[in-house]
Parts: C-alpha cells; sequence; structure tokens
C-alpha cells in the first residue's frame, strides 16, 4: 500500500541520502565488519553533507528537519544491512538528550559539533547488574566543590569506543528514596582522566558496531557537565527519551523485514529445485505472503504512530507495543526467509546470514520485549 | 491511538444502534437461537429505524449514507452477541444489496431496492454448491434461455439467509462450455415462491445459531431474462468486484469481535480470583494479554485505514484487503482459544458469551474466501 506520511521533500532527501549510502557506506560495509568499527571519517562526511541530527535547530547547526527525515534515513541504512554505523542512534536517541535537557550553555558546547560530526555520542545506562532494572544501578557521581566524581562500570554502550562524549546514568544521591529519584544525567567528554574504554565487546552479530565496556575510575567533570544542571532528573528523563528510542528501533525492524522479504523473493524466483523456482512451490509462496502482510500490516501502525509521536501525543503503549512486536517479528521473519536460502542462508556472505546474527539483539536492546509486555499490562490496568 | 476513522454523526448512529440492540435483541437472543432464526418483525424495525439499505439513494430508499455507517452497523451488531443476527443483516445488507445497486438494472433496482430498505425484502447470495466453494469457477448450475425466460438448475449450500429470504442472486452458467469456464457464469434473480424452488434442510452450525443458513433447490425454475443481472457472462467478475468489499466487511467483522473478546477477558481477569489474587496479576496471563492487545491494537489501525481509502473511493485494494480479510480472521480465532482458556471451565459454558463467541468466530477464515484463497491472491499481486 502507498504510504501518505512523506511529502515530495522526504522522497528528495530520500534519493540523495540513498546515493550516499551507496557510494560512501555499502563498498566499505567489509572494510568496517573485519575491524569491528566503523571509520571516524564517515561521520564527518555525513556531519558535513547534513545528514547527522538534521533536526536540530538552524541556530545550532541543524535546519530544523522534522521527524520523518529521521524516518527516511532509518530507513535507508536498514535497507543495505547496514548495522555499523550507528548514526540513527547518535541523532535520534543521544543528541535529543542534550537538545531537550540541556541548558542554552550546553546546548551551545556540544551541539553544534554533534551537527556537524566531530562529536559522536553515546549513552550509558546499562551496568553488569543493571540492565531493565535501571532503579538498579549502582554509578555514582560525588558532588565535590565544582566537580562531580564518577565511579562506575558501564557496559553493552554501543558507540563505546569511538564516542567523544558519553552521556552517563549515574546516582548523585545515593540513598534517595526511590532510589529513582537520586539519579541524574552526567555528560564525559573523551580524554577526561578517569574515563576508560576499557574493551570492545565480541558479539554475535553486529560486528562493525562498536560496542564496548566503560570504565570510570574517580572520573571529575564539572559541574556545567550535569545535564539540565538539575540534580534528581535522570530517570524521568530517560523514561521520556527511551519512547523515542523504542519508535526508533521499530521503524528500523519494519524496514529490515522490507528488505529481508525483498532479498528472499528474489532468491526464490532464482533458484530452481526439482525443475522450478522455489517460488512456484505453494508452500514457499503462502509463508512468503504471510510474512509481507505482517509487513504491511506492521508499516500502517508505524507509519500512524509515527504521525502521533510527531504531534507530542501520549503514546507510550503504542510504542511499547510497536517495539516488542516489530523486534519479535522481524526475528520469525528472518529466521523463516534463512530457511528459503538454504545452505547458502548459512553462509556469512550471503547477507541473510548477517541479518540472522544482526537481529537477535533487537527484542533485548532498548527495553526488552518482557519489560514492553509490562509496560503496556500495567496501561491495561493490569 | 484512536485511528479517528468516524464522524461525530458516526457516533450518534452508533448510539442509536447499540440502544436498539440494547431494547429490542438482547432480550431475545436466546430464543432466538435455539430458532435458528430471527423474526421477520425485528426486520421491519431495522428498516424503519432507517438501518436497512442506509447507503442507497434516496430515490431507492436510502439516504445515501457513507461505507463508514456500515462499518458502525457491522461493529455494532457484532457487538450485540447474536452472532446469527449480525450474520443475517450483514450478509443481507452490506453484502448482498450492494449488488442490486451496482449490477441490477433500472428495473431490478426500482423494484427490490427500497423493500429492502424497509426491511421486506431480505436477500441471500447463492454462489457455493455441494462440491464447489472456492473454485467459483467450476460451478455447475444452470440457467439456459429458452424464448424469454431462463429455466434454472441449482443446488446451492450453506446459503446465510437461506432460509427466510424474499429474493436469491443465484450465480449460475448461462454457458456451459465457455472457454476459461468463468466466462459462462452469470447471476440471476429467484423470488421466494417461484416454482419449483425449495428450501431444503435448514443447516446446523457450529455458532452463529440465529442465523438462517440453509442448503436450496432450483429445479427446472422458470424466470424472465428480466431477472439476469447486468450481462450474461459476466457474473464471475461481478463477483470478483463486489468482493472486496465483502471481504473488507469481514475483517470489520472480525476486528469487532477481537476487540470485544479481548475487552471482556481483560474485566473477567481482573475480577477472577486464584491463590489469593486476580488472575490477571499472574505474569503469564499478564504477557498473554498484552500479546493480543497488541495484535489487535496493529489489526485495528490496518483495518481502519483500509476502510478510510475504502470510504474514499479506492477500489484498487484487492491484495490489501485480502490481508485483512485473512489476518484478522485468522486473529480473531486465536484470540477466542486464548480467551475461553482465560475463562476456565466457565469458558467452556455457553451461557460466557466468550464460549459462544469461540464458535461463531470459527468462519470467518473460511467465509467469503477462505484464508488459503486469499493467500494466492495476494501473492499474485506480490508477483509470486
Amino acid at each position: 500500500m502507498r504510504r501518505e506520511i512523506f511529502r515530495e521533500e522526504h522522497e528528495i532527501f530520500r534519493d540523495a541520502f540513498r546515493k550516499f549510502v551507496e557510494k560512501n557506506v555499502v563498498p566499505r560495509q567489509e572494510e568496517w565488519t573485519k575491524a569491528g568499527i566503523v571509520s571516524r571519517d564517515i561521520w564527518e562526511k555525513a556531519g558535513r553533507e547534513g545528514y547527522l541530527c538534521p533536526w536540530v535547530a538552524e541556530p545550532y547547526g541543524g535546519f530544523g528537519a522534522d521527524f520523518l527525515y529521521s524516518t527516511v534515513i532509518m530507513e535507508e541504512l536498514t535497507r543495505v544491512g547496514e548495522s555499523g554505523f550507528a548514526l540513527s542512534l547518535h541523532s535520534d536517541v543521544v543528541v535529543p538528550y542534550l537538545e531537550a535537557f540541556g541548558t542554552e550553555e550546553q546546548k551551545q558546547r556540544w551541539l553544534p559539533k554533534c551537527v556537524s560530526g566531530d562529536m559522536i555520542t553515546a549513552v550509558a545506562m546499562t551496568e553488569p547488574n543493571a540492565g531493565s532494572d535501571l532503579q538498579a544501578l549502582r554509578a555514582t557521581a560525588v558532588r565535590d566543590g565544582d566537580s562531580y566524581v564518577i565511579n562506575g562500570q558501564k557496559t553493552f554502550i554501543t558507540n563505546g569506543m569511538i564516542n567523544d562524549l558519553v552521556i552517563v546514568a549515574c546516582l548523585t544521591d545515593p540513598k534517595a528514596q526511590p532510589r529513582y529519584s537520586g539519579m541524574s544525567l552526567l555528560c564525559v567528554e573523551a580524554g577526561t582522566p578517569g574515563y576508560n574504554k576499557v574493551r570492545k565487546l565480541e558479539k554475535i552479530g553486529m560486528h562493525s558496531q562498536d560496542t564496548a565496556e566503560l570504565f570510570f575510575e574517580d572520573c571529575r567533570v564539572p559541574k556545567e557537565n550535569l545535564l539540565g544542571m538539575k540534580e534528581g532528573q535522570g530517570f524521568i528523563q530517560m523514561m521520556v527519551k527511551l519512547q523515542q528510542e523504542r519508535l526508533v528501533v521499530a521503524i528500523g525492524a519494519v524496514a529490515s523485514m522490507w528488505a529481508v522479504l525483498g532479498w528472499t523473493k528474489k532468491y526464490c524466483e532464482e533458484r530452481v529445485a526439482f525443475g522450478k523456482p522455489i517460488i512456484k512451490f505453494q508452500n514457499t509462496r503462502f509463508k512468503l505472503v504471510e510474512m509481507y502482510t505482517m509487513a504491511e500490516v506492521m508499516q500502517t501502525f508505524l507509519d500512524r504512530l509515527i504521525v502521533e509521536h510527531m504531534k507530542g501525543s501520549d503514546v507510550v503503549t503504542e510504542v511499547s507495543m510497536a517495539k516488542w512486536m516489530a523486534t519479535e517479528e522481524l526475528k520469525k521473519t528472518v529466521d523463516q526467509c534463512l530457511q528459503f536460502f538454504g545452505g547458502y542462508g548459512y553462509m556469512v556472505e550471503y547477507p541473510i546470514a548477517k541479518a540472522y546474527t544482526d537481529v537477535r539483539v533487537h527484542t533485548i536492546f532498548a527495553g526488552t520485549t518482557e519489560i514492553m509486555k509490562e509496560i503496556i499490562g500495567r496501561r491495561l490496568g493490569m | 491511538m484512536e485511528y479517528g476513522l468516524f464522524s461525530e454523526e458516526h457516533q450518534i448512529y452508533r448510539k442509536t444502534v447499540r440502544d436498539f440492540v440494547a431494547r429490542e435483541v438482547t432480550p431475545h437472543i436466546e430464543q432466538w437461537n435455539a430458532a435458528g432464526d430471527t423474526p421477520r418483525a425485528l426486520w421491519k424495525r431495522m428498516g424503519e429505524l432507517g438501518f436497512l439499505g442506509a447507503y442507497l439513494p434516496e430515490r431507492y430508499g436510502g439516504y445515501q449514507a457513507d461505507f463508514l455507517a456500515g462499518v458502525v452497523l457491522t461493529e455494532e451488531l457484532v457487538y450485540s452477541k447474536c452472532g446469527g443476527l449480525s450474520l443475517d443483516v450483514n450478509v443481507s445488507n452490506d453484502i448482498s444489496v450492494p449488488y442490486l445497486l451496482h449490477c441490477g438494472s433500472e428495473e431490478q433496482k426500482e423494484k427490490y431496492l427500497p423493500r429492502c430498505a424497509s426491511g421486506d425484502c431480505i436477500v441471500a447470495l447463492c454462489m457455493t454448491e455441494p462440491n464447489t466453494g472456492s473454485d467459483l469457477a467450476a460451478i455447475r448450475s444452470t440457467a439456459m434461455r429458452q424464448g424469454d425466460h431462463y429455466i434454472v438448475n441449482a443446488q446451492k449450500t450453506f446459503i446465510t439467509n437461506g432460509g427466510h429470504a424474499d429474493l436469491y442472486i443465484v450465480a449460475v452458467k448461462t454457458d456451459v462450455s465457455a472457454q476459461p469456464p468463468y466466462r459462462g457464469v452469470s447471476l440471476v434473480l429467484v423470488e421466494k415462491g417461484t416454482p419449483g424452488f425449495s428450501i431444503g434442510r435448514k443447516l446446523k452450525k457450529m455458532g452463529n445459531h440465529a442465523s438462517s443458513t440453509a442448503e436450496l433447490s432450483f429445479e427446472e425454475v422458470r424466470i424472465p431474462v428480466g431477472n439476469l443481472m447486468g450481462k450474461e457472462g459476466k457474473g464471475f467478475l461481478y463477483m470478483m468486484q463486489n468482493l472486496q468489499q465483502e471481504r473488507l466487511i469481514g475483517a470489520v467483522m472480525a476486528l469487532a469481535y477481537c476487540r470485544l473478546m479481548l475487552e471482556e477477558t481483560l474485566e473477567y481477569v481482573k475480577t477472577r480470583t486464584a491463590f489469593g489474587t486476580s488472575i490477571g496479576s499472574f505474569q503469564a496471563n499478564r504477557h498473554r494479554l498484552v500479546d493480543m492487545a497488541t495484535e489487535v491494537s496493529f489489526a485495528e489501525v490496518y483495518v481502519y485505514h483500509l476502510c478510510k481509502l475504502f470510504n474514499e473511493g479506492a477500489r484498487n485494494l484487492e491484495a490489501e484487503i485480502s490481508m485483512a480479510k485473512y489476518r484478522v480472521g485468522e486473529l480473531a480465532n486465536r484470540i477466542a482459544y486464548d480467551c475461553v482458556q482465560l475463562h476456565g471451565g466457565y469458558g467452556y459454558m455457553e451461557e460466557y458469551w466468550i464460549c459462544r463467541a469461540y464458535q461463531d468466530v470459527r468462519m470467518l477464515t473460511i467465509a467469503a474466501g477462505t484464508s488459503e484463497i486469499m493467500k494466492e491472491i495476494i501473492g499474485r499481486s506480490l508477483g509470486l
């Protein structure tokens, strides 16, 4: 079904960004996968051409673009199976914290660099013993004169090695009750003494994305690095911003479904078995139809949800629904599609094999399926 | 997140239907289920209230209500919890009467449509035969031209409204040797009481008990040539054109079932206690309900979006409507299963609506094109 949310300017932007991706991303995917990290120059190039945080207001270097531009970027990167270049994480997940909660001084200090590609960002919430249960985190930021001294350990942090600025969830008041009221977000620039990027983690998929463990040991930052300059706001800030993060994941998941279905359909048309293309077998056809139907239903829901999100409506329930279901369905879709590729599906040189390992984390990060269901259950009054 | 499909007028209309249901349907459901039929007076009353043929032009007794008013009626009749009534009214009013409007001659329209709108003429659509369901082009019924008449010989089965209709739209072959065979299919009108036409067994169904579903027999039935709908050999095409609306209505029904089943079960798990707490507070139950609520939200946006496009006049939605029809029909069945489970023993008792719903929804993936046929259609449109 024709999608109705995009206007002509979005389509023009899509064409331009698609060309950018074909030229600058696709030829380097193998290199980045081998290196386990994308190179810094792609960030700078994307920044120069206006593809980082296009939504940021003009005074800070952006062009005040709407969320549909971000949607286009996500969809186009997903289309080519790019899972390492965490552009959307930077543009649509981390930088929005700075923009929404930062003081004027903080915004002037960081936003222009985030837009230009000189500053790559990350957000650090998860700890070895605190994932879904964010309130259990233990990292502390203790006020000492005009500084905060941060101690703690963070893990599974995307852009962990490459980042120039990380937003760290810490307890500024470890005795606060309830615990979340003692939580704050501190911004730490790379190179600050005591901020150690310890170890790049080996993952089952998303090999070109650098995911790392971070260690903060008596890491001293000026008090001006407290996001919003007000203590105790961290938990609420995260709850607010997690909505867009989850929406971003859902958008990526559905875009990924379309991409995977496209590869699979093509393969099934070409591959011959028992004297005919395997797409001519009714089982193949029906299974593809079921998956295409699911993608269509999801896309329709998501497009509606994007519009509501842009209006600022309360869509916590729907975003949670979209996040868990789109990612769970993506996992099933990739598994079923890989089956059609037979032995080739098991070979890493085929994108479907890469997708199989890439997508596994989607039902885990940005809020697990189980947490999504708890949120929805509560909102349904259970 | 509301889709925002309905206007204020639609909501007022919804309330009118709902009030009518509470007063004039709810108290009689058990009686109608036992009788396997609904009284004609009820249909006349619905005609009086403007529920029937609302979408017809004024000269035929309607008031040109839009497609969405039909969606409202369909939903509210499902919510009536009288599955048989909902089925009979939808099949006559929203699926069969539109054939007359779209394919009928002026004479046929003038003769029947005002009576359809008043509740005096219930219409049945007769496609299925004992040996022909999905494969419509293979029907064996015939209508052979003889001077100014056709002689109809046909056996039809599973016909909704079969036992109490006044007018039967019958799919027949007017040319048995046409190649491809579908080009020999035509639609003819047979009125109740025409010599040679008889209503056979009233069929006992798994659910939708108040629906009048029957086998029909046409033996040497003589009808004037004026009873042909549209042109000879075009019947298959007419059916393909009208099936879009029929299937969309099917998806709307399925969605309405999903919502009501979910709503009732949510209520039930909050009040029913076990092991000292409401059963909704057990995580497994909660997540199971969340699974359903999520699926229903997705289905709602999809079906309503199609309704919006259809209402605006879009008619190139064959694949998308087929997707909705099969997917939401299948969903209703999965939800029925899970909701019965959450109701425990009560879910197995017919006095609980969920038990009825479990039986009522089973036909949603079969009638108006099976899920398998839907997938064939979708597959073709995807070039598979």
